[in-house]
């Protein structure tokens, strides 16, 4: 279980990123912390692991500040996968994966092997093992991030806004993996997204942040979208628009007319 | 024409290649100048050149010292430092420290600036120490960089340390100022040409272990541009 205790971040131009903000992401879930730009939300996840040090407040995991902890012995101890994979350009793809592993004292040849199962499990052939990064496509970038993020089996996973950079059918692919690698693994995930589709494809929780990081609401996607807090949730889910949908015979049309789905 | 083919005989002749004036003691001494000169840079310009780069810090006054130092003339300073050391070895390896450190400090620290701000985050959040991203991260990635400022060191110190003759420290110069004073132009011109081949020799060298140190590593990405720095 992650907890911020009225956790506020300002950052030393005066920009505050987080105002006063409390939040529990409970264990074994994916808790998807969404918002537009300037709202906070990687702020948030990167306190965590120490990445950020709030102004005031604490993180809490399982009742344990963070701040109590070594910085490095917590982020080795937590997976984080980034947008742009963030992968070393000069390790081959199982030696990324790998890292972290090796940075704990495992010998080099194991953590070779398990990486060798996590593309298995991540969706990689496994041949693709002695690649570098820049061989691989952007969808197949993330999957190795992914599988890096995984690689010291932790308890919890930090993603930051993971599948932002691919295109949409990769995405929409990367996503359902997760989903499918979630039911095996119950790790306790952060995720961090701008997009609302996404969010609500993957949370088991979705907390909607508003600039300066306050929450305009939490829940999970069906409260959300039953009854939005406001008028602010309501435009951000798309209600108003996109996502005011009416049924034509078979087909499921928008507010203009145009199929956006069929009833099955 | 007449001087080059008097030349070419001058290196030819035995009498001229051993001994301890010969040319094969004396390009052994220029090389060893070189050599020193360049390690010495290293040694101060490599640690610096991190720290900068790694921390983001002082870069401001690196640039505008390291350009300064670019561009004091190697011969004032050797006459410089040789009113103040005597005749000698000193003045002139002082010269060739501070002309070869610019470009060690600029590979070592644009290698370092270079590597991709994601690729660190993402190194730190991975858990590795800052002497690990150094060490494991930033120094692979910034290698290219930093081994096109020593090459330039390198072949900046090799083509100036004809100098040292100037305060009597042997050298190839000392075939170049022998020979003004004693208008033997056949002898100039043969140091040049070893001078002239020991550059080319130096850089084919560097080319090769750029070479191999490129081997593997991606080369769009990563700030991994072939350019050199400090030419």
């Amino acid at each position: 279980m992650i907890e911020f205790r009225h956790v506020a971040k300002t950052y030393e131009d005066g920009t505050v990123a987080v105002g006063d903000l409390s939040l529990v992401a409970p264990s074994g879930e994916i808790t998807v912390l969404v918002g537009s730009s300037g709202c906070g939300k990687t702020t948030l996840l990167r306190m965590v692991n120490r990445l950020v040090s709030p102004t005031s407040g604490q993180v809490l995991i399982d009742d344990t500040d963070v701040a109590d902890r070594n910085a490095v012995e917590l982020r080795r101890s937590i997976g984080y996968v980034m947008q742009n994979s963030g992968l070393l350009p000069h390790r081959t793809v199982v030696d990324n994966i790998a890292t972290v592993p090796v940075l704990r004292g495992t010998p080099v040849a194991e953590a070779r092997e398990r990486a060798l199962e996590l593309m298995t499990t991540v969706g990689l052939d496994p041949a693709q093992a002695r690649r570098y990064p820049w061989q691989l496509s952007g969808g197949q970038q993330q999957r190795v991030g992914v599988a890096r993020g995984l690689a010291s089996d932790p308890n919890i996973l930090l993603m930051d806004e993971p599948f932002g950079a691919v295109d949409p059918i990769v995405r929409a692919d990367l996503q359902r993996e997760l989903v499918r690698l979630q039911a095996e693994l119950h790790k306790t995930i952060l995720f961090v997204t701008h997009d609302i589709a996404e969010a609500i494809a993957l949370g088991d929780r979705i907390v909607i942040l508003a600039t300066g990081g306050r929450i305009a609401q939490q829940g999970t996607p069906t409260e959300i979208m039953t009854e939005p807090a406001d008028d602010f949730v309501a435009q951000f889910l798309g209600l108003d628009s996109g996502r005011a949908l009416r049924v034509d015979g078979q087909l499921v049309v928008d507010q203009t007319g145009r199929p956006v789905g069929r009833l099955t | 024409m007449n001087y080059l083919v008097q030349a070419w005989q001058w290196l030819l002749d035995p009498a001229n290649a051993s001994g301890p004036n010969g040319i094969g003691a004396r390009t052994l001494e220029h090389l060893s100048y070189t050599l020193v000169a360049t390690a010495i840079a290293c040694l101060v310009g490599i640690p610096v050149g991190y720290a900068i780069g790694h921390a983001h810090r002082g870069r401001t006054v690196v640039v505008a010292s390291t350009g300064a130092a670019r561009a004091l003339p190697t011969l004032g300073v050797v006459t410089l430092f040789g009113l103040a050391f005597g005749i000698g070895l000193t003045a002139p390896m002082v010269a060739f420290v501070l002309l070869a450190l610019p470009s060690v400090l600029a590979g070592a620290y644009s290698g370092i600036e270079g590597v991709p701000a994601d690729v660190v985050d993402a190194a730190r959040a991975m858990g590795m120490t800052e002497w690990q991203i150094l060490v494991r991260v930033e120094v692979p990635l910034g290698l290219p960089l930093l081994l096109g400022g020593i090459r330039s060191s390198a072949l900046q110190v090799l083509a100036t340390a004809t100098l040292a003759a100037y305060v009597g420290a042997g050298g190839l110069g000392r075939f170049l100022f022998l020979g003004l004073k004693t208008q033997n132009y056949p002898m100039m011109l043969a140091a040049s040409i070893v001078v002239v081949g020991l550059a080319i020799g130096a850089e084919l060298t560097f080319e090769l272990v750029d070479r191999l140190a490129r081997r593997g590593l991606p080369t769009g990405r990563a700030g991994l541009a072939s350019s050199v720095v400090g030419t």
